[in-house]
């Protein structure tokens, strides 16, 4: 079993914060495949689309018929560790910091050899559950984990610095009136989070909601309007410097086209869909990133929810759809800035919701509970992208196939 | 085809230039300090020889062909060995062909390295591509950590304990106290060998070679040019070579060696029982001992016993690395893959001075070389016979 993690105390102010420091980040063209694999929490090597070898290291040629078609697919995770070491001294800033490291060398069911991180209660002989995962540079490794569930196995100090996990995190979801947030709330505090505020633009006027919120011990409400760079600029004073991870669940969305759609309301979806993230990344994004390896309550992640006509969209929601593609351009550099600071972005997409603004669309759709469920989750893996519920998932999948056709169907109704 | 004798070629001339732990010095200077020498030695000027043969890691952003107007020599084969602890005897190999066929007349072989200040760091840092992927992202130990995993599985199969390893690093310390050129000048025990700092469980400090500026060299030149020149020789009896043996062994626990032992022996005409002593490369233990095991001087996971059961030292019955090797003189980059070559040259020739094996003759001296990943893929082995005027 891992050690459980004690809460932290609280921080002296006369210590100073570590400076964030990264493991290796160059890679080869050919290994990004390993990164893109991790963001989305899948394992997956290289195999000839030829001979359908399976190689690892990542190569530019298959290393038994020499074809250069080679194609990243999801791979079984099966594995047995052949060797184990620790090690206690490294030229490397990062690992010097974090020694003793242990290291392993796997044999992958699926053939290959694997030099990997290995979880504090696997060691030589084991058969091993593989996953890959993004470093603190934001690039994929690989990590031996137990097959079973061991005990607190999610606080390992190598596993939990591969995830953005909210136990004993502090934790910020921006828009309180998001019918996500109850439950949001609710499952970070039962994954370990200390403490939950939530946001609350327009404190005078009321909104269902808010009693359950304020009644969940742990969970505290800030004023926040994520329009208003002066109320980002001032939360962002006053818990800035504790905000582990931040939950960016503000939306504004109408229906409508875009031939006869209001230009007032679709300013208002970029304003608060677009310009939301750019302001909070702007007042909470240096003193997250500079807080990146600040103990076991470190700054993580920084979290937005879109939805996934940010791929491709629903003429009925035309320029709310626009506002999604502009959103998730804006985290998509958000994650290039962020990268070298050890910050990560994390990007979660649903289908249409279950709540007033979808109200005509017909089933499925995301319940609140579920898409809160998907977040927790995807912090607890350590997901870069994260598709929640069935509209989200199809949608994803179809866009990878053949974005032109999904544009066709999505355009010409009836897509979804 | 059966492999043609290196008959009428030979060896001569060894230099090592005296390893410093730092130096301020490129590894131009280093190369052309022991090419000097090795010159020197043979009483040649530099417009003399027409082929040189260069190993380094720190050249950059030269290469040979931009060294040899560094360093003003007029040429007409030029070889580059990028082979790390193999680099002598491929090295060796492919100018002794050259040699051979008339290409070419006398032919320098140096390597040589400089250590500054991180230099280790930023050497390993831009090692290869497997490794920037694939393993210095897992705590960047370096090959102490790649040898620590062999080492682990090394031990979990054949029963090799630490005492072992420390027995082959205990004796060459020893055998360094009589090289007034090694780095390590004190005494190793075999409780300080157990108890040193770790550094890659199981591998501990003194299981490491030091980092260190260098550099080493010979000559390979026709016998007839060698006796003109009264210089004491060594002719080469067998040579092989190897890159990525067995790349189907899940884990490294033989090299390239136990491929092509058979031809290397065969083609040598004598024996592991008629050597007098063995020059391996020994980058770490466990590396020396898988060698002793795949040239067949005991069989596949008898290393541990064989060890037991022989005195290593200089004086002993098995005389091993007897410079002191690695371990205790240093690794100076790609000249690390010299010291054996050069030492066992020393030996069969007589000018071995203070680490002499009385009445050596003939020497096994085998390189090893580059981690490219998890395991070293490179091998090679050559058996020397000196003949002196």
């Amino acid at each position: 079993m891992s050690i459980p993690l004690t809460p932290p105390p609280k921080k002296d102010p006369q210590k100073r914060t570590r400076v964030p420091t990264l493991p290796p980040a160059m890679r080869s063209r050919a290994a990004t495949g390993i990164s893109a694999a991790a963001a989305e929490g899948r394992f997956a090597l290289q195999h000839c689309e030829e001979c359908g070898t399976v190689q690892y290291p990542p190569r530019d040629a298959c290393c038994k018929c020499l074809s250069v078609d080679l194609t990243y697919k999801d791979t079984e995770t099966g594995a047995e560790v052949l060797a184990e070491t620790r090690i206690h001294a490294s030229p490397d800033p990062f690992f010097r910091e974090r020694l003793p490291w242990r290291q392993g060398s796997v044999k992958l069911d699926a053939g290959p050899v694997a030099v990997v991180h290995l979880h504090g209660d696997v060691g030589r002989g084991d058969r091993v559950r593989m996953a890959m995962k993004l470093d603190k540079a934001g690039q994929g490794v690989l990590i031996a984990l137990p097959i079973e569930r061991t005990e607190a196995m999610e606080d390992d100090p190598t596993l939990r610095g591969l995830t953005a996990h909210p136990k004993h995190r502090r934790i910020l979801i921006t828009d309180g009136r998001n019918p996500v947030a109850v439950p949001l709330a609710k499952a970070l505090l039962k994954a370990g989070a200390s403490t939950v505020f939530v946001g609350e633009a327009e404190a005078w006027r009321r909104w269902p909601g808010r009693a359950a919120l304020e009644a969940i011990e742990g969970v505290e409400i800030m004023d926040l309007d994520v329009s208003d760079m002066r109320s980002v600029t001032e939360l962002a004073g006053e818990i800035g410097g504790k905000t582990d991870i931040l939950i960016n669940t503000a939306r504004f969305v109408r229906p409508g086209g875009v031939t006869m759609q209001d230009t007032v309301f679709a300013r208002e979806e970029l304003d608060v869909n677009v310009l939301g993230v750019m302001r909070l990344a702007q007042a909470f994004g240096p003193g997250m990133a500079g807080r990146v390896q600040d103990g076991t309550n470190n700054a993580v992640a920084f979290v937005n929810v879109l939805s996934s006509y940010a791929l491709v969209p629903d003429p009925a929601y035309g320029a709310f759809s626009a506002s999604q593609a502009a959103a998730r351009s804006v985290c998509q550099t958000l994650r290039g800035e962020y990268r070298p600071q050890g910050l990560r972005v994390m990007t979660v997409y649903t289908g249409p919701t279950d709540d007033e603004w979808h109200q005509p669309l017909p089933p499925p759709k995301v319940a609140p509970s579920a898409l809160a469920r998907d977040i927790v989750n995807g912090l607890i893996e350590g997901l870069e992208d994260v598709y929640s519920g069935d509209v989200a998932k199809d949608m994803f999948e179809r866009w990878q196939r053949d974005a032109k056709v999904l544009e066709r169907e999505m355009t010409t109704g009836g897509g979804i | 085809m059966k492999r043609q004798s290196y008959d009428g070629v030979v060896v001569t001339s060894p230099v090592t230039v005296p390893y410093v732990r730092y130096s301020q010095e490129t590894a131009h200077w280093w190369i052309a300090r022991a090419l000097r020498a090795t010159l020197a030695t043979a009483s040649l000027r530099p417009d003399e020889i027409d082929g040189f043969s260069v190993s380094s890691f720190s050249l950059f952003p030269d290469t040979p062909v931009g060294l040899s107007q560094h360093l003003g020599l007029t040429l007409r084969w030029l070889d580059t060995v990028p082979m790390g602890g193999a680099s002598a005897v491929a090295g060796f190999r492919r100018a002794a062909r050259a040699v051979h066929a008339g290409d070419v007349d006398i032919v320098a072989c140096v390597a040589g390295d400089s250590n500054y200040i991180d230099s280790f760091r930023k050497l390993l840092s831009s090692f290869s591509r497997f490794s920037m992927d694939a393993t210095y992202p897992y705590g960047f130990g370096g090959p102490n950590a790649s040898f620590a995993l062999l080492t682990d599985a090394y031990m979990a199969q054949y029963g090799a304990t630490r005492e072992d390893f420390g027995k082959i690093a205990v004796s060459q310390r020893d055998n360094a106290l009589k090289n007034p050129d090694a780095i390590m000048k004190k005494p190793l025990t075999m409780e300080e060998y157990l108890n040193a700092r770790p550094i890659s469980d199981p591998i501990a400090l003194f299981d490491c070679v030091m980092p260190v500026a260098g550099s080493e060299a010979f000559l390979v030149m026709r016998e007839e040019e060698a006796n003109r020149r009264s210089l004491p020789y060594a002719r080469v009896a067998s040579t092989i070579e190897r890159v990525n043996a067995f790349p189907e062994d899940p884990i490294q626990l033989r090299g390239g060696w136990a491929m092509d032992i058979d031809e290397f022996w065969e083609m040598a005409g004598f024996g592991p029982g008629d050597i007098d002593l063995l020059q391996t490369y020994d980058d770490y233990p466990v590396i020396s001992m898988m060698q002793m095991e795949d040239l067949g001087f005991c069989k596949k996971g008898e290393g541990p016993d064989f060890v037991r059961k022989h005195d290593l030292t200089i004086g002993g019955d098995f005389p091993h690395n007897t410079s002191g090797g690695q371990l205790s003189v240093g690794q100076a980059g790609a000249a690390g893959g010299y010291l054996g070559f050069v030492e066992a040259l020393r030996q069969v020739t007589g000018l071995a001075g203070g680490t002499q094996v009385e009445g050596a003759r003939r020497a096994v001296v085998s390189g090893f070389g580059m981690i490219n990943y998890d395991r070293g893929l490179l091998s090679a082995a050559a058996a020397l016979e000196g003949v002196t005027p």
